[in-house]
């Protein structure tokens, strides 16, 4: 099998850099420059894979993206597997391995291709038809399918890679580095636009790079060497960047493109480390073109998929570009002159070319000429039946076409190959342009669709545009160029060109045979095996629609997105169906234009960059202290701080006893803070809390209670007047951002005649929370100079101060009910003055405390924590706190809500206190509250929000909202658990000090 | 049913090569004259169609759209099929669903292949915690399966998920629902066209509504690009274009139309055999038979009609994807797609009657309709034949935006929907 | 991703901004006086239009302004930018 089909020496192979790699556990070697594919090919490698459904041998087919067949895992098993990669687009390098997939135990012997024996109770859409019976079955049948079915296998651990992004704006982004886009960037770069090119392959210039043909010149040179000079050229331009192995995944609107720069992939193994493997750009280009080239169309016929049947560009390209023959004994079977132009080059190196099979009947073409001159026999108006050879093909068989090309007549003659290429003319790639949002018309002369009209500033030009040969390009863009740019003068305006190509085609989509077509099995898409008797099945039940014919058979569902085959899925439905190309449209093109890695997509926003880590000034010392930490929104905060090996419960129970014993210390800093100022700050307040803030003096705090427009609590904090028009206003720690954005939109949008101002402070202040009988004693240690007498500054009030130096705003506003005081320090001297209250805490065990304990705390005194303790749908009403919704104010957010029929309703959901009758028993928060357990269905009433065993009161407690619950006082409900009931009673939610005596003690 | 689907019939039309399959419904021109008439021919509207036909001996009724049947949320949602509801009005409305779920392949004779995989939902912070206990409790009072998983127990579940506790926001436990899973959402539709046109019902394609002609409070027909249709029942279940229908009837409804993105992996040997969710880690994962991961993403903030959305949303999803899930780094985006979904307030569909005698309205299932597709349909059907809601969907009115009796998923669960 | 031009700041990336919804909704100066169909109306009611709307964008990370703007919803046009309080352009 083994043997060297390197046939010539290429410019773009490096011969004397020669490679290994692993193809299926088998060591090969080819050299620098070489893809996979032309690898393989070089040593006579066809078969690469076997296709989803009927499991058939599968061979190299094109050389780029549009490979529907050669798809291969690399590394398999290793932290650096991928699954699905085209054997045409990767580059070899040292160390690569790489093997086939859907296949058992081999490619060669394939069990699954039992599948292919099967395949006439598998047409389209079998499954929804079968696997019914039992019902009780499908999970069992879909096992085995799902086991049959995907391709390569997904890594199974963390990827050693990284990935990054990177923005670019430019004037102007051409996409592709064919002829067209050569022209194209540099006439934008040279008229001095800051001009970006992208290429997909490693090298520039498409496939005129590698003609080499008298037949196609270019101001008396050969097409190829022209390019390189003009490619010379722009790679002199400064503001112009060209970035190859970069591929356009995504045409957004508004120019937003994104593309994926490929670093390391085709580097040694060694070399990948620790490099970026990947940069995703995205891109904002003020102009864009669009330089996509075009794709070959396969031809469909019976067999027309077995290993050695390649496009007929690729044969070229392996040969021109890669040295490499794909066969000994090659045949083309076309419909137009693009297989003559092959065979050419083929002939030129010596390559034996066997026969053409030519669908068109007698046509002038010099191409055609030139072919016979070499002794190639030309079969004119003939079409291939057949094709045979398992593994390879090995014979054709031929017969004549009918003159409508609907019927083969005569007699049928067999050649035998060991490759054949196929060439049914070019399909532009208008991918990118119609996920920009364009739309495409349909061109009847050789059923091509087209770019129509655009969606944003840009220009589809060459073959993408459907300018195929090279005189039609030089003329077309250089037009085209000209208008989009605004141009007087271009300096491609008196090129000359030649091209021998004769434009005629001989389109038919679905070639006939002389079986009738229930008995073929021609391939429309290769890899989900799509043929065209699966699509005339899905019109004949009935699905008209392109949409439909692809989602019932899947053609065009494969990794490939259908790049080969959806031109003719769509031709074979309009001559079924007798609808017109045009009316019928395309399917959508869904970015991205070739699959994109998730990590790419992502960038360097995995593990601990995967979200902001907010954190306190004081962060570090609770680090230091053991504390543990609990996430709220995007902050860390001190959870419990666990000593001698205490859990959490234990934790708990020692700081809560502490901070109501002695003194307790906590960080508040993640509490948002806004800062309000403004002549009309007092007026703002009565409009957004739902009490009356006008009569709060200056020194003064006070709670409020926010609402939405639907009257449901959405926030809550202390405000403190700071001076005549100066608040500060608290939130909750997860609310704060939420919370500005309201306001400021109320304030901008709703009540813009009022003189306000908001400032998020939050981060600017550091707040430490010194609570419980001893705190005062603390605070006189640490600001000795401030008056704590009641008198002077009473519970709800605020003090400017000093520490040492350190400007402070000092509260005494308490969430434990304890006596207690805040400090608000700028936040980097925060630390400092937590360090001082520990200080001079030492003496009366200060004790911190985390969220547990602060929440442990005040569910002893039954204040509510929003977003615990309600939901989306409590009023202050429900929470029974009338007493903070003002009867006189006209009108605050949410007011008109409260008066709603289902609002004022006396059997909502309302907040109550719940004893378990064993004191001992903690009821789980979110366990659902019921009166009659016998009731069916059960009648859930409430549930338990917040819940703790109180080591001041030695009792379990909770809050909890139940309907109806303000007139349940005392009434006994029960707590249905998985394995048991729980008894409670319910209660008035303050369990400890409802007097409020411990605020002055 | 004249053209059983059976293993046996898939061998017997293999002998004349599938020639001899019929159309799994016709194409028929419009009547004039029709008693209902369903706009929307996605799988709400066909079942709706369906279940009128069959359930309420209606013969007369054209289903009318504007494109290809199954053609927009139908054919573009992620497949996950669940009712773990927080709320008791939402627990029985899509329980009713699943359980039809549960038995539709052999009701319609198309298979439309609903995997009982499971469905879990992470807790990240200690509120979800709190959260998805207190719908676990709901869920097991009201009949509905669901366990509540401790982060081992979610490991066990799913094992490709990343429990490690040093990550930035660590699984802390999750809930589970066995009966829940996915399907095959195209067949949905399919199968429900087939049933439908089996019982006479017309489905009528590429068939825009332009207007919604009426006389006073009484309505007497639509016009389409197919000409006047006269008719004086209107269902419309026209996802994603609710609000564009009604206003041809004059009503403005509670709705915002959004677009919301999908994903697929290129597919791959089975890695993931249930469906995981997570709000917080914003991303839903499960593997098609095909063997792609779908993946589900947000919405966008905007309205919009467009089927797109922006970029910033789908790297949110992989982002999130790659929290949770490491080992997909090296796997491959396939394809992305936007719908256009219709959002309540309150998060709960509207399954109502509206002020026009007649009219009647099911939208507004935002990111979650898919799932109560047959429950929907049999519950849109009772509505519009007896002019009365059903009770399982009497709380979907739309007055409750007047009353303020929300059904609100939204605010109150922490769950993605 | 669209670009919108912030009327303070000027061009900008969408990822910048936060949508409000339909604009010119004014908030009524005397709620109480509605009835619970009126406040519905205002609440939750939504023209959802297909086609050109006039919207509300907060330029949230940037200069944290409210502005409106005018798009079409079919294809995400941008037609107008303008700011609060002024009039709407018309055509």
């Amino acid at each position: 099998m083994t043997k060297n089909l390197r046939v010539k020496t290429s410019k773009f192979i490096d011969e004397t850099y020669r490679i290994s790699f692993k193809f299926n556990g088998k060591l090969y070697y080819g050299f620098k420059g070489d893809t996979l594919a032309s690898a393989l090919l070089a040593n006579n490698v066809h078969l690469v894979g076997r296709s989803f459904k009927y499991h058939r041998p599968r061979g190299i087919m094109t050389a780029g993206s549009e490979e529907p067949n050669a798809i291969v895992q690399l590394h398999n098993n290793t932290s650096r597997t991928e699954p699905n990669v085209r054997a045409t687009e990767i580059e070899i390098y040292e160390g690569l391995e790489a093997s086939s997939q859907n296949c058992w135990p081999s490619v060669s012997f394939d069990i699954g291709g039992i599948n292919n024996i099967l395949s006439p109770l598998l047409p389209a859409g079998f499954y929804y038809k079968t696997f019914m019976w039992p019902a009780s079955f499908w999970e069992k049948y879909e096992y085995f399918i799902r086991k049959s079915a995907g391709l390569g296998k997904s890594p199974t651990v963390p990827d050693p890679d990284i990935y990054e992004h990177r923005y670019i704006h430019c004037d102007v982004l051409v996409i592709g580095a064919g002829i067209s886009g050569i022209m194209a960037a540099k006439t934008a770069a040279k008229n001095g636009l800051r001009t970006l090119l992208i290429e997909e392959k490693s090298y520039l210039g498409g496939s005129t790079i590698y003609q080499n043909s008298d037949h196609f010149k270019i101001n008396n040179q050969t097409s190829g060497s022209w390019l390189e000079k003009e490619i010379n050229e722009i790679k002199k331009i400064k503001n112009l960047e060209i970035k190859t192995r970069t591929s356009v995944a995504a045409y957004h609107g508004y120019n937003f493109l994104l593309a994926r720069e490929n670093l390391t992939d085709h580097l040694p193994i060694e070399k990948k480390e620790n490099k970026t493997r990947h940069r995703l750009l995205k891109i904002r280009a003020k102009k864009v073109i669009t330089a996509t080239g075009s794709l070959e169309r396969p031809l469909i016929f019976d067999n027309n998929d077995r290993p050695g049947i390649l496009l007929s560009s690729a044969i070229k390209k392996y040969a021109d570009l890669f040295g490499v023959s794909c066969g000994e004994k090659n045949i083309f079977f076309t419909n137009n002159d693009s297989a003559y132009e092959t065979a050419i080059s083929l002939i030129q190196k010596g390559i034996n070319v066997k026969a053409i099979i030519d669908n068109r009947e007698e046509i002038e073409s010099k191409l055609i000429y030139e072919v016979e001159k070499n002794n190639v026999e030309v079969y004119k108006g003939y079409t291939v039946t057949n094709t045979f050879g398992y593994r390879r093909i090995n014979k054709i068989s031929i017969m004549q076409l009918s003159k409508d090309g609907q019927k083969v007549i005569g007699s049928k003659k067999e050649l035998s190959c060991d490759c054949l290429g196929i060439s049914g003319g070019w399909t532009p790639a208008v991918h990118l342009f119609t996920q920009s949002g364009g739309k495409l018309k349909f061109r009847e002369e050789d059923q091509v669709f087209i770019p129509n009209t655009y969606s944003s500033d840009q220009l589809s030009v060459g073959a993408c545009n459907g300018d195929f040969t090279i005189d039609l390009i030089l003329s077309n863009v250089t037009k085209s160029l000209k208008h989009f740019f605004n141009l007087k003068h271009i300096e491609y305006e008196n090129t000359e060109v030649l091209s021998s190509f004769n434009k005629s085609k001989r389109n038919i989509w679905l070639l006939p045979s002389d079986k009738i077509l229930g008995k073929t099995k021609s391939f429309v898409d290769y890899q989900n095996d799509a043929t065209a008797k699966d699509i005339k099945l899905a019109l004949r039940e009935g699905f008209k629609s392109i949409e439909h014919v692809k989602r019932y058979t899947t053609t065009g569902m494969g990794t490939d997105q259908g790049k080969l085959g959806n031109m003719h899925a769509l031709g074979i439905i309009s001559e079924t169906a007798e609808a017109k190309m045009g009316e019928l449209g395309t399917t959508t093109f869904r970015p991205p234009y070739t699959p994109l890695t998730f990590g790419t997509l992502v960038g360097r926003n995995v593990g601990e960059y995967f979200d902001i880590f907010r954190k306190t000034p004081i962060h570090e010392w609770h680090v230091e202290n053991n504390a543990e930490f609990e996430n709220v929104g995007q902050w860390k905060r001190a959870w419990y701080y666990p000593k001698n090996n205490e859990d959490m419960h234990q934790a708990v129970q020692r700081e809560s006893k502490a901070a109501r014993e002695s003194v307790g210390i906590l960080d508040a800093s993640t509490l948002g803070k806004i800062d309000i100022q403004g002549t009309d700050a007092s007026e703002f307040l009565n409009r957004v809390y739902t009490n009356a803030w006008s009569k709060l003096n200056i020194g003064k705090c006070r709670y409020g209670l926010m609402l939405n427009e639907d009257g449901m609590v959405y926030d809550d904090g202390v405000t403190t007047r700071l001076g005549e028009n100066h608040y500060i206003m608290t939130t909750t720690t997860g609310g704060a951002a939420n919370v500005l954005s309201k306001l400021e939109d109320y304030l901008q949008t709703e009540w813009p005649e009022l003189d306000v101002y908001l400032t998020s402070v939050t981060d600017h202040f550091a707040t430490v929370s010194v609570c419980g009988p001893n705190s005062k004693k603390i605070i006189t240690n640490v600001i000795p100079d401030l008056d704590l007498s009641d008198k002077s500054f009473p519970h709800m009030s605020f003090k400017n101060a000093k520490i040492g130096n350190i400007h402070c705003r000092v509260m005494r506003i308490s969430f434990t009910g304890e006596h207690s005081y805040e400090i608000n320090v700028q936040a980097n001297y925060g630390r400092s003055v937590w360090e001082k209250c520990m200080e001079a805490g030492k003496d009366f065990n200060i004790t911190p405390y985390g969220t547990e304990t602060m929440h442990l705390l005040r569910a002893e005194k039954g204040f509510i924590i929003v977003g615990q303790d309600t939901d989306a749908t409590m009023t202050p009403i429900d929470l029974q706190m009338d007493w903070i919704v003002s009867k006189k104010k006209y009108d605050f957010i949410g007011k008109r809500s409260l008066y709603r029929s289902d609002t004022m309703r006396e059997d909502r959901k309302q907040l109550v206190g719940l004893l378990t009758e064993n004191p001992n028993e903690v009821l789980e928060e979110g366990a659902q509250i019921v009166a009659d357990i016998n009731k069916s269905p059960i009648e859930m009433l409430g549930h338990v929000t917040s819940s703790y065993f109180s080591p001041n009161l030695n009792k379990s407690i909770a809050l909890g909202v139940v309907r109806g619950g303000k007139n349940m006082m005392g009434k006994k409900l029960i707590i249905p658990m998985e394995k048991k009931k729980i008894n409670v009673i319910v209660t008035d939610p303050v369990f400890l000090d409802k007097e409020n005596k411990r605020l002055n003690a | 049913m004249k053209n059983k689907y059976s293993f046996f019939s898939l061998v017997k039309n293999a002998f004349s090569y599938h020639e001899n399959w019929e159309k799994a419904w016709k194409d028929p021109e419009p009547k004039k004259e029709y008693e209902v008439v369903i706009i929307g021919g996605g799988g709400h509207g066909l079942a709706t169609a369906y279940y009128l036909a069959k359930k309420h001996k209606i013969n007369n009724i054209a289903v009318v759209e504007k494109g290809w049947i199954g053609g927009g949320n139908t054919g573009r949602n992620t497949t996950i099929i669940r009712s773990n509801y927080l709320w008791d009005a939402s627990a029985g409305l899509y329980d009713h669903a699943l359980k039809i779920w549960e038995g539709l392949s052999q009701e319609l004779n198309y298979n439309v292949m609903f995997s009982q995989r499971g469905v879990m939902n992470l807790a990240h912070n200690l509120q979800d915690v709190r959260d998805l206990k207190r719908r676990t409790h709901a869920n097991r009072l009201n009949g509905i399966d669901a366990v509540y998983l401790n982060t081992e127990q979610v490991k066990k579940f799913c094992p490709i998920i990343n429990t490690s506790p040093d990550i930035r926001y660590p699984v802390l436990g999750g809930t589970l629902q066995k009966r829940a899973g996915t399907a095959r959402h195209d067949a949905v539709a399919w199968g429900y066209a087939r049933g439908a046109n089996e019982m006479g019902v017309d489905i009528i394609q590429n068939c825009e509504v332009k207007g919604i002609k009426r006389n006073g409070d009484c309505l007497e027909g639509i016009e389409t690009t197919k000409g006047f249709i006269k008719t004086n029942k209107i269902g419309v279940v026209a996802a994603g274009h609710s609000s564009v229908i009604a206003n041809m009837a004059g009503l403005k409804l509670p709705l915002e139309s959004k677009p919301l993105q999908a994903l697929v992996s290129e597919p791959v040997k089975p890695i993931i055999d249930t469906v995981v969710m997570s709000n917080a880690v914003h991303a839903y994962v499960s593997q098609s038979d095909k063997g792609e991961l779908v993946i589900g993403a947000g919405t966008d903030d905007y309205v919009s009609y467009s089927q797109k959305g922006s970029h910033d949303i789908i790297e949110g999803t992989l982002n999130a994807i790659l929290e949770l899930y490491p080992i997909f780094s090296r796997m491959k985006m396939l394809r992305q797609w936007g719908g256009i979904v219709d959002i309540c307030p309150d998060a709960s569909p509207i399954i109502s009657k509206t002020p026009i005698k007649g009219l009647y309205f099911n939208c507004g299932w935002g990111t979650g309709g898919f799932k109560a597709t047959p429950g929907s349909g049999d519950l849109f059907a009772h509505t519009i034949a007896n002019d009365e809601p059903h009770k399982l969907n009497a709380a979907f009115n739309l007055n409750r935006f007047v009353s303020g009796d929300l059904v609100d998923e939204h605010g109150a669960a922490a769950v993605a929907h | 991703m669209f670009l919108i031009n912030c009327p303070f700041c000027g061009e900008r990336e969408q990822s910048e901004f936060k949508a409000g919804g339909e604009a010119h909704i004014i908030r009524p100066k005397q709620p109480s006086e509605l009835s619970d169909d009126q406040w519905a109306e205002y609440l939750f009611m939504r023209k959802n239009i297909k086609g050109v709307q006039f919207e509300r964008w907060n330029h949230i990370h940037g200069c944290r302004k409210w502005f409106n703007i005018v798009r079409d919803t079919s294809n995400d046009e941008i037609k107008a930018v303008y700011k609060m309080g002024e009039k709407p352009p018309v055509g």
